[in-house]
């Protein structure tokens, strides 16, 4: 009950600043008379929301796929890749400067190539998607894998540890704190891939042709409606990566977090 | 010397990098099964070194490490020796009771014989009932206990410590001087101890092996003819200043002329 009460009252405050900030964006809207394509009013993005749920949620959730997948490939391979250099230091300090390079390139401005080399369907989406979740993944796995104190490695040895062991029982708890930090920028990175990578061209289906669409036929409101789609499926997605941590974290609690 | 010396030093020489610094030259030495031997010299004399040669973590670029006899090698693949560092280098992640059962999960003991084994040497450095604990939610003594604890859980019968106590307060290292003894002469484990704190070697060996810088080399072993079991007395007595006053000397002479001199306290 006292846990119930301390929850509520956490989130209160910031519950009314949600309902404060739509109020007042409401009486703005109407107070100053702000056109419709420069700032439709809450009231009718929500109405835009509900009457045109049966396009906007089918057509988030293609996106959605698209951005999950994308975050999938694009992790997995980035996860590979820093174990790999990992285990081959050298290769790595090598690449290294390159891949914090590459995590600094605006990739997004692949997007009509990827267009160009997979069609306008998913797949180039999925591409671009991945390839915006692969660097920071990679450099921050990479950095956590080999974030090891030396001793630790040293204690492993003097049990006649293999080197896969010390993998699996140091290297790998050590390494959760970064890889999570970096799963959660790459689900938010994997959104705007299969979004941005919409706008330069797909499908009826897709939630960025949605919006470009709307904006161009200046239904800003059923613009609106789709980003907060678009807003709601992210957070989702940012949650549940969060929740994955929280739960593995349990399990592997570091002192950094303890302290927090 | 029989293959029954606890460990056996050969003509151990290591140079870092080709042409590099030379940290020890042709090391000879030999401790008996049971003894309490501590490495003191300036910082740069290789008694880490040393130590990690004995535990086969670096390798002699000359000579070699024996341990019962048995290469260096062989004896750390067979777990022949139990490793405190400076650091107590435990696992965030895991409690207490996991970090202390570490070795043993790494032997492949069955759960039940691991949490009995962690359980008798948590009652043996004292602290029964942190089983559960996280290792940041102990102090730096109380980790180093465990640290200690998980050195000693498969019973090796050669103990290496780098200067374990040489992060904690003064205080709180005379405590745990006290504590390793009586730890020390419940095991009849060797222990090779590298310090660099006069007083503690002296008051915890049986010998003190004093070490000069660049290139490390033995200096002088003296023999520390105090009677176990030392206690809070033995500091008092006349006889460990003596010895304590020995050992400074041998430093200062192993290094006149550098600054630097090794904390007397």
């Amino acid at each position: 009950m006292t846990r119930l009460r301390h929850a509520t009252t956490e989130w209160l405050p910031a519950l009314a600043i949600l309902v404060l900030g739509l109020v007042g964006w409401e009486l703005a809207v109407k107070a100053f008379g702000i056109q419709k394509f420069l700032l439709p009013k809450p009231s009718e993005i929500l109405t835009a929301f509900w009457d045109q749920r049966d396009i906007l949620w089918p057509a988030g959730w293609y996106t959605f796929t698209e951005a999950f997948w994308g975050f999938v490939i694009g992790v997995s391979f980035g996860i590979g890749a820093a174990v790999v250099l990992a285990r081959f230091r050298a290769l790595g300090s090598a690449l290294m400067p390159y891949f914090i390079a590459a995590s600094a390139i605006p990739i997004i401005a692949f997007a009509p190539i990827a267009n160009a080399w997979f069609g306008i369907e998913k797949s180039s989406k999925i591409f671009i998607a991945a390839l915006l979740c692969f660097f920071p993944v990679l450099v921050n796995t990479l950095r956590g894998l080999t974030s090891v104190k030396p001793q630790q490695v040293e204690l492993m040895r003097s049990y006649a540890a293999r080197d896969f062991t010390v993998f699996k029982r140091v290297r790998i708890p050590t390494s959760l704190p970064y890889v999570f930090a970096s799963l959660k920028v790459a689900s938010v990175l994997a959104m705007i891939g299969a979004i941005v990578g919409e706008y330069f061209g797909g499908s009826q289906q897709q939630l960025g042709i949605q919006i470009k669409n709307s904006a161009a036929l200046f239904q800003f409101e059923t613009a609106w409606a789709a980003i907060l789609v678009a807003c709601i499926l992210g957070v989702g997605f940012y949650l549940a990566v969060s929740l994955a941590e929280i739960l593995t974290m349990r399990r592997y609690p570091s002192a950094e977090r303890a302290r927090r | 010397m029989t293959s029954a010396a606890a460990v056996s030093i050969r003509n151990v020489s290591k140079t870092f990098g080709k042409g590099g610094t030379k940290a020890l030259q042709n090391i000879e030495l030999d401790f008996q099964p049971g003894e309490f031997v501590s490495l003191i010299g300036p910082s740069g004399c290789g008694k880490s070194t040393l130590l990690r040669v004995i535990g086969d973590l670096v390798e002699p670029t000359e000579g070699e490490a024996l341990i019962g006899g048995k290469p260096a090698h062989q004896a750390r693949l067979d777990r022949d020796y139990g490793m405190v560092f400076q650091e107590a280098t435990l696992m965030d992640w895991r409690t207490i009771e996991k970090n202390v059962s570490l070795p043993l999960e790494l032997m492949g003991w069955a759960r039940e014989k691991r949490r009995d084994r962690v359980r008798e040497l948590l009652e043996l450095v004292e602290l029964t009932g942190f089983e559960g604990h996280y290792p940041w939610q102990l102090s730096g003594g109380m980790q180093q206990r465990v640290a200690i604890a998980r050195a000693l859980t498969f019973n090796p019968s050669l103990i290496l410590m780098d200067e374990p106590f040489g992060a904690l307060d003064e205080m709180t290292r005379d405590r745990l001087n006290l504590e390793l003894l009586r730890i020390w002469e419940a095991t009849s484990a060797t222990v090779v101890f590298v310090t660099h704190s006069i007083f503690e070697a002296v008051f915890l060996s049986s010998r003190v092996v004093v070490m000069s810088a660049r290139p490390g080399r033995v200096q002088k072993v003296v023999e520390i003819d105090l009677p176990y079991p030392r206690t809070t007395e033995t500091r008092e007595d006349v006889h460990f200043f003596e010895l304590a006053t020995e050992v400074r000397e041998l430093l200062r002479e192993s290094h006149s002329g550098r600054d630097a001199a090794p904390e007397g306290t």
